[in-house]
């Protein structure tokens, strides 16, 4: 009979492991209007999270259109179609690649971050000292976090589409050799501002959410023990990865499916 | 590092992000070749689309004057009945026809109108009258090795007698 409490006790956890996970996304909700009533804070985090972000996010999004348009160039030249080499690259990185690869970026960049300094104001019973003070800590520490990271995500995101762009436009008209008006132009005339664009800006936005909670949480969440921060950073950046890309193949399947 | 700093920083960080978007939307995206000019809609039947696509351009003579907003099918003739939307600062005449025809060997394709003689003008929500499908390579290698094999009998029948 034990192996069929184990099983039974499991699956409490689990459940219980997802309550509290609503419940938290509830609370830090709630909490989002006293977060910005302190703008201060707000900007404090999105320096640490957005700009200390920036640089890797630049070079991976200009190496990423680099190698894309590298590559897809030896594809496309066997069907006569490197002019839209472009397109291609344009249309990858708006839709996919640059609010899934940010985000994963973000979720090791910011979101580990933002785990480790929550979960060692924990240990550090510097939570337990705010809640002494009277102080709601979801309104003072993870409603501004919270913010920020939404905010940043979307920027940071079309920063590494548009720098992509860029660096496929250096790759194929710099190097191969493509024409540069019908590089511009091709993507002119078949990239749709609302259907891809705006989607793939929609997209970093969850991701953004995605990201952020999953890192508060776990901070939040954390054993207040040297491993158990330790431990709740590599979950957040397990956790926000496959929550990233399994909403992505959601996203993808409502938004571009529709039959045009 | 002072509040002052700290805030130029971010404002610098938000007005990249800003630039990117904007980079996006006007230089590597449509924003631009179609800046929301008033249209005016019309529709065409064709016995076969091919490979058209909603959005696809609309050209004349060339130059791109309108899109294709959606295409159905009629449940009665079973024609492909294509939606357009041309420019308002572009007036075509009545018997005005519409092809369907390729960008390239292999590229997209997209509607072609040519401007008939009439005096009076196409207005929002005629149709276009005259049209010409899409060409489909198998028809056109079937028909091929149709009349070549339509030839070779009637050369066999010749000889004979």
């Amino acid at each position: 009979m034990n192996w069929l409490a184990s099983i039974g006790a499991r699956a409490l956890n689990v459940l219980a492991a997802w309550g509290r996970a609503a419940i938290f996304f509830i609370d830090l909700l709630a909490a989002l209007p006293a977060g910005l009533r302190r703008p201060m804070l707000v900007i404090e985090q999105m320096h640490a999270i957005g700009n200390r972000s920036l640089l890797i996010i630049l070079a991976s999004g200009m190496a990423v259109g680099f190698v894309l348009a590298l590559q897809l160039y030896n594809t496309l030249i066997t069907f006569g179609a490197a002019e839209s080499l472009g397109l291609v690259v344009n249309l990858s990185l708006v839709r996919e690649l640059g609010p899934v690869v940010t985000a994963l970026l973000f979720a090791g960049r910011a979101g580990t971050s933002l785990t480790a300094e929550i979960g060692l104001m924990k240990a550090g019973e510097q939570i337990a000292a705010l809640e002494l003070m009277a102080l709601d800590p979801r309104q003072r520490v993870l409603a501004p976090r919270f913010i920020a990271g939404m905010l940043s995500m979307p920027l940071l995101a079309i920063l590494f589409s548009a720098i992509g762009i860029l660096g496929a436009w250096l790759v194929a008209v710099g190097l191969i050799g493509i024409d540069a008006g019908n590089f511009w132009s091709i993507q002119q005339n078949a990239v749709d501002v609302w259907r891809d664009v705006g989607n793939g800006v929609v997209k970093s936005a969850v991701f953004g959410v995605i990201c952020t909670a999953v890192a508060l949480y776990q901070g939040y969440e954390t054993e207040a023990t040297p491993e158990g921060v330790a431990y709740a950073t590599t979950r957040t950046v397990v956790v926000s990865s496959l929550a990233v890309l399994g909403m992505d193949f959601l996203l993808t399947a409502l938004m571009f499916s529709a039959p045009s | 590092m002072s509040k002052r700093n700290l805030e130029t920083l971010v404002g610098l960080f938000v007005l990249l992000g800003l630039a990117a978007l904007v980079f996006v939307a006007l230089k590597a995206a449509n924003l631009t070749s179609f800046s929301g000019g008033a249209t005016y809609a019309l529709t065409a039947r064709f016995d076969n689309i091919g490979g058209l696509k909603s959005r696809a351009p609309v050209r004349s003579a060339g130059v791109v004057v309108g899109r294709v907003t959606s295409i159905s099918l009629d449940p009665k003739t079973f024609q492909g009945v294509v939606h357009l939307e041309v420019q308002r600062s572009f007036e075509f005449p009545k018997d005005t026809s519409a092809k369907i025809l390729t960008a390239g060997l292999l590229g997209d394709q997209y509607i072609g109108l040519e401007p008939g003689g009439d005096e009076k003008n196409l207005v929002a929500g005629d149709a276009i009258k005259q049209t010409q499908s899409a060409v489909v390579l198998e028809n056109l290698i079937s028909q091929f090795l149709f009349n070549k094999a339509a030839d070779a009998s009637s050369g066999d029948a010749a000889k004979k007698p």
